[in-house]
């Protein structure tokens, strides 16, 4: 443990210089896009007083000044009001943030639920017929672009067999701030399609290391010890392997949390999913300066806070890994 | 000067082909159906989108060649389809087969233009990293580690969305194309710079780089003359599997509207528009192009697995 601290130190270090430059680029998106002044008044004020309204707010100020004080309000989750929305960001941020946490969490229990007993199966029964199919259909779930598989799971669910809602979320209850469509019927039902389309990818990457990882250590010497000594298969697997097998498992999934959230961007324009990948895309194609740049500090600090607790996960699980860095990819399809 | 048998001169102008013929590399290709299959049908699609002008049977910006009472018809094997629209045509009577030839057209021009941008961009980092070390190469290769712990696509949202923050609204439909290269590219570079920095690490102990010193090369001739080329094999790997990544999210950023303008067909705009005509039963302007996307994406991404095995003998 006395190898962690510095190394704990070195990437907090590195976590905060990450912000600094995403808050720049961000700070750098309001200053360069015109003047707000012109925003909040319009063009037949008299420039005396705009020059006042300047000066109050703090716009003459040099540059290191007003970037300190963004810093400041960013931190106190200040950041400004949206300009197509007309309220401010983190009032919309707030309502959008429980549908893209509960779409999330959904497709995660899903990947997870099914992608790991499959690739147990798939490694264990590796030369039988069935496993063969789990290894091509992972293949193709592989190559399948998001918002096709969402765009083919529309046409049969909602169009063809109108079984489930294609768009939006379906009733939501109100619990305080947070508004889950986990406790109606209809919010059930619309949460459906999202999250399977969500969770496919993920369920396919989870499934082939799961399976890659169980076949490396079933070659191991020590299931070939247990075998040895005569101990039943189910033993053998289920105590022995899938044991190990789970530990970079654990870690790799906490890396792809950080990769559903990216590409639930997808997923809710094509469900029209009231969540905040749809806030965003919409706020690029509107450029709406507020909504983007606090939507590039809020996942930059995530992604950084994910990376951190993972990278922390990996030096403290195994032990083998300490002076090294690891590169923590989160590199996969759309 | 010899005279030369007309037959010998056929035979060693043939030699280098039947060397190639005989390599390893071919050998293996020849010998990996998946491979040929895959080649085959990227170079099908590549050829056919590039003449996209001599191929198509209509031309989709034309519009005196199109006709309204020929608009939402079916492919041509449903019932009401006709034989003129193999694949039906869309809403304003385009037909949907000549939309994906050139939409498949500016679909492989933008992945192929941000591979290279990335390659350029990678390359010329790591090999900067690699040979100069000290600072330069702590500061590359920190913010390599920093961008590959986001994933690509959010990279090219994120860069993408900048970038249109910063231009002038007015400006969005005719740079839409550069942006959007420039997006995919930046998504892409890390992973040739850290290959290219590992090679160029060790290379540049080995003599031949001593020797080209002692000669006088200056500094950059040996990087690019005589380190650069021992990077070439896996950077051609690399540079397959992202060609699949690029055209993947090109297709992505264009369905989300971000991408490619909604008037140029790319299959990321043909689906995005298609999409929305499927709840009124009209299925085939959004399939065709998803299905050519899927296989084209599959096929380039099966060569890249073949490519790496190959030029990789300590994999097998």
């Amino acid at each position: 443990m006395t190898r962690l601290l510095p190394f704990m130190l070195y990437r907090l270090g590195q976590g905060v210089l990450v912000m600094l430059v995403v808050a720049f680029i961000s700070f750098s998106l309001f200053t360069h896009v015109g003047d707000p002044i012109n925003n909040m008044l319009g063009e037949e004020v008299d420039e005396t007083y705009r020059e006042q309204l300047r000066e109050d707010l703090g716009l003459n100020d040099p540059v290191p000044v007003r970037f300190i004080r963004f810093v400041g309000n960013a931190v106190q989750g200040e950041f400004g009001v949206s300009y197509r929305n007309s309220i401010p960001v983190a009032q919309l941020f707030g309502e959008r943030l429980p549908a893209t946490l509960e779409l999330v969490f959904a497709a995660a229990v899903i990947a997870l639920a099914l992608g790991i007993p499959a690739g147990v199966y798939a490694a264990i029964h590796r030369s039988r017929p069935s496993a063969q199919v789990i290894q091509i259909l992972s293949l193709i779930g592989i190559s399948l672009p998001t918002f096709v598989t969402g765009i083919l799971l529309i046409y049969v669910f909602s169009i063809s067999l109108d079984l489930l809602p294609s768009f939006g979320r379906g009733e939501v209850v109100d619990l305080g701030w947070w508004s889950t469509g986990f406790l109606t019927a209809s919010g059930l039902k619309a949460l459906v399609l999202p999250a399977v389309t969500l969770a496919l990818f993920q369920l396919t990457l989870i499934m082939r290391l799961v399976r890659s990882e169980m076949l490396e250590v079933l070659r191991t010497d020590y299931i070939r010890f247990a075998r040895a000594r005569g101990l039943p298969d189910r033993l053998i697997h289920f105590r022995h392997a899938v044991r190990n097998t789970l530990v970079p498992v654990i870690t790799i999934t906490g890396l792809q949390i950080g990769s559903l959230v990216a590409f639930a961007i997808i997923t809710e324009t094509v469900f029209q999913w009231p969540g905040m990948g749809l806030l965003f895309i919409q706020a690029v194609q509107f450029v709406d300066i507020p909504v983007m740049s606090a939507y590039l500090v809020l996942i930059a600090f995530f992604f950084v806070v994910i990376n951190f607790i993972v990278d922390i996960l990996y030096h403290a699980v195994d032990p083998r890994l300490s002076g090294t860095l690891s590169d923590g990819s989160g590199k996969g399809m759309p | 000067m010899t005279s030369q048998h007309p037959a010998g001169q056929a035979r060693r102008l043939l030699r280098p082909v039947a060397r190639l013929w005989q390599s390893d590399l071919v050998w293996s290709f020849r010998n990996t159906p998946y491979a040929v299959v895959s080649l085959a049908l990227v170079l099908a699609i590549a050829v056919t989108a590039l003449c996209a002008h001599w191929v198509a049977p209509h031309d989709p910006f034309d519009l005196a060649s199109f006709n309204i009472l020929d608009s939402e018809l079916p492919p041509a094997w449903v019932e009401g389809g006709s034989p003129e629209f193999i694949l039906g045509t869309d809403t304003q009577g385009r037909d949907v087969l000549s939309l994906i030839i050139y939409g498949a057209r500016l679909s492989l021009l933008v992945g192929l233009a941000s591979v290279v941008f990335g390659l350029v961009l990678g390359v010329g980092l790591g090999l900067l990293s690699g040979y100069v070390g000290g600072w330069v190469d702590a500061l590359v290769m920190r913010t390599a580690d920093v961008k590959l712990s986001f994933p690509a696509i959010l990279v090219a949202l994120l860069v993408n969305g900048v970038a249109r923050g910063f231009l002038p609204p007015e400006m969005h439909g005719q740079i839409a194309i550069p942006v959007l290269i420039f997006s995919i590219g930046m998504s892409g570079w890390v992973h040739y710079a850290r290959t290219v920095r590992g090679i160029v690490m060790v290379e540049r102990r080995k003599e031949y780089v001593l020797a080209a010193q002692i000669v006088g090369r200056k500094g950059w001739e040996v990087a690019l003359l005589h380190v650069l080329p021992n990077t070439m094999s896996p950077v051609t790997v690399i540079a397959t599997i992202n060609l699949a990544t690029a055209i993947l999210l090109e297709a992505t950023l264009s369905f989300l509207g971000v991408g490619v303008p909604p008037t140029e067909p790319s299959l990321g705009t043909l689906i995005k528009v298609g999409s929305e005509y499927m709840f009124s039963g009209i299925w085939w302007v959004t399939a065709f192009p998803s299905l050519l996307l899927v296989v084209l994406v599959l096929a380039v991404n099966l060569l890249g697995d073949w490519l790496r095995d190959a030029l990789n003998p300590n994999l097998q």
